[in-house]
């Protein structure tokens, strides 16, 4: 299963290897999607950690102990399909295609498995139909 | 035999439940199957339909008459300001005016549509008071019900053809085609292509002064040509503008509108605008007619401007076909860039389909231009000189 961490480091625990540690010792595949981080600042790290049930459960239980704080990284951008009128201006915006138009229906999809949570969609859509719940410190 | 039917015979077969009705994309397909001329002695009517952001839209607006009256000199509408340069009590509220207190966030699309789902809507006017009218002020709540006549009067929608925009510079800009991202990063394109009204009645034969549409859910009509008519614009051989072309003044009554077709739009760092959603029932006179809506995506071609040449003339990057718009990338001197329409072609089909359905159930009917449109309008520049011209 793949899961979306939106991991928030305090500034004591910006200089210790975490992402070593999830693959290490866990087992994960770790796609780092964003990154914003400052060694003994803070910063949050958006990632992708790929397992199977067992050990994305004893890592989330371990990244807990540590004191990084973890998000479902899929909460932050809510696309609100009840007013959305599909007309497409977010979709070009979007770097990874997470909001594209279906070719058949020209209806506006949102995956959130591929969002960035850059930001950029919110002020593109003309509706106001997206909006950052939380969002990363420079978005 | 070839295929001619007058509007009338239309009209009666749509009375009777026979008229035969389709989508001008699903015209495409018949045409293949049945060729120009089987199909036009087949069809009835085409149906056509835009849904995008129109920012020449807006509303007419009576209030009725205060006891004692005021001749109203400035009104605003939940702090928006709507022109009230014409007779005591009537206004008009255009789409892209900004409220006074909360800037784009809220403005004339906005109170339009309020008053479209039924809310209340605060009015405020002055006046300097004359014999006739002696009140200075009034403040009171209006609603669609309580006003006289509310009607849309658009002076310019539904563009035949329009062109792309891309930004070359390295900083974004925020325009009224949404956002253009720096080096290129995108194309944003408007109109619903093959299924755009003019597109599909190039030399307007039957879209023209008088001309009943959906307009927003509402019977409206076509009031005059739009402003910015260009008709005498260079065409291709299917007779189509590869730039803006003809455009539509429309008209309707508010209180038949619904806002599924009628929203507004906040553009950053430009303002607000309306989304409008018009249907143009196309008449399948003959053979001619058939020809004109069997116009495809790859047979419409559009420029491509360059909007960070911040001057009115935007240097061209080439032209393209709706078909290369609508694969999601297009080829830019030698880059691929993605692409992404600001018109919903999933609303323009919706209404396409609705408006099929009323004119199927006999609720629409077709009617032929009271006056057509010039077909050699040329758009005029507004250039700074003296009063002698100079």
């Amino acid at each position: 299963m793949k899961v979306k961490w939106l991991l928030t480091f305090p500034p004591e625990l910006t200089g210790e290897p975490v992402t070593y540690a999830l693959i290490k010792n866990f087992n994960l595949k770790i796609n780092i999607l964003k990154a914003s981080i400052d060694l003994n600042v803070s910063g949050n790290l958006l990632v992708l950690a790929d397992g199977t049930k067992n050990e994305i459960g004893s890592a989330l239980a371990w990244l807990k102990t540590t004191g990084v704080s973890v998000d479902p990284g899929d909460s932050q951008i809510v696309w609100n399909e009840v007013l959305c009128v599909h007309c497409g201006a977010c979709t070009a915006i979007c770097p990874t295609k997470a909001l594209s138009l279906d070719p058949s229906s020209w209806m506006v999809a949102f995956e959130g498995e591929k969002c960035l949570e850059c930001g950029h969609c919110v002020p593109a859509c003309p509706i106001g139909a997206i909006s950052n719940n939380k969002g990363l410190n420079n978005a | 035999m070839a295929a001619r039917k007058t509007y009338d015979e239309i009209n009666q077969k749509i009375k009777e439940g026979n008229a035969v009705v389709v989508t001008a994309d699903e015209v495409l397909d018949i045409v293949a199957e049945k060729g120009i001329r089987e199909a036009a002695k087949y069809v009835d009517v085409v149906t056509t339909a835009t849904f995008g952001p129109m920012c020449s839209t807006g509303a007419f607006m009576n209030f009725g008459h205060a006891d004692p009256p005021i001749r109203m000199t400035n009104v605003l509408l939940n702090n928006v300001p709507a022109y009230a340069g014409l007779a005591a009590v009537d206004a008009y509220m255009g789409a892209t005016e900004t409220s006074l207190d909360k800037g784009i966030n809220y403005g004339g699309a906005h109170v339009i549509c309020d008053l479209v789902d039924g809310k209340s809507i605060r009015l405020n006017a002055s006046s300097p008071g004359t014999d006739c009218y002696p009140r200075k002020n009034i403040e009171t709540w209006i609603n669609l019900d309580d006003v006289n006549e509310a009607y849309l009067y658009n002076p310019r929608n539904a563009y035949q053809n329009y062109s792309a925009a891309t930004n070359t510079s390295d900083s974004p800009l925020y325009t009224y085609m949404g956002i253009l991202k720096p080096g290129m990063g995108n194309v944003h394109y408007c109109t619903s292509g093959q299924l755009n009204p003019l597109l599909n009645d190039p030399y307007y034969r039957t879209i023209g002064i008088g001309t009943r549409i959906f307009l927003a859910g509402a019977q409206g009509f076509v009031s005059w040509m739009g402003t910015q008519f260009s008709s005498g614009r260079k065409r291709n051989g299917k007779g189509l503008p590869d730039a803006p072309g003809g455009t539509l003044a429309v008209s309707g009554d508010l209180r038949s509108m619904t806002t599924d077709f009628l929203k507004p739009a906040v553009f950053k760092d430009y303002g607000i605008s309306m989304f409008v959603g018009i249907g143009v029932p196309i008449p399948i006179l003959d053979e001619e007619m058939m020809s004109c809506v069997s116009v495809s995506d790859k047979d419409i071609f559009t420029t491509i401007e360059d909007y960070s040449v911040k001057r009115r003339d935007k240097p061209s990057l080439g032209t393209v076909s709706y078909e290369e718009l609508r694969s999601g990338n297009i080829n830019i001197q030698g880059r691929k860039i993605p692409t992404a329409p600001i018109t919903s072609l999933h609303k323009s089909r919706q209404i396409a389909e609705l408006l099929k359905q009323e004119i199927e159930n006999g609720e629409f009917e077709i009617s032929k231009p009271v006056q057509r449109f010039p077909l050699n309008s040329a758009l005029k520049s507004l250039e700074i000189k003296n009063k002698e011209g100079r």
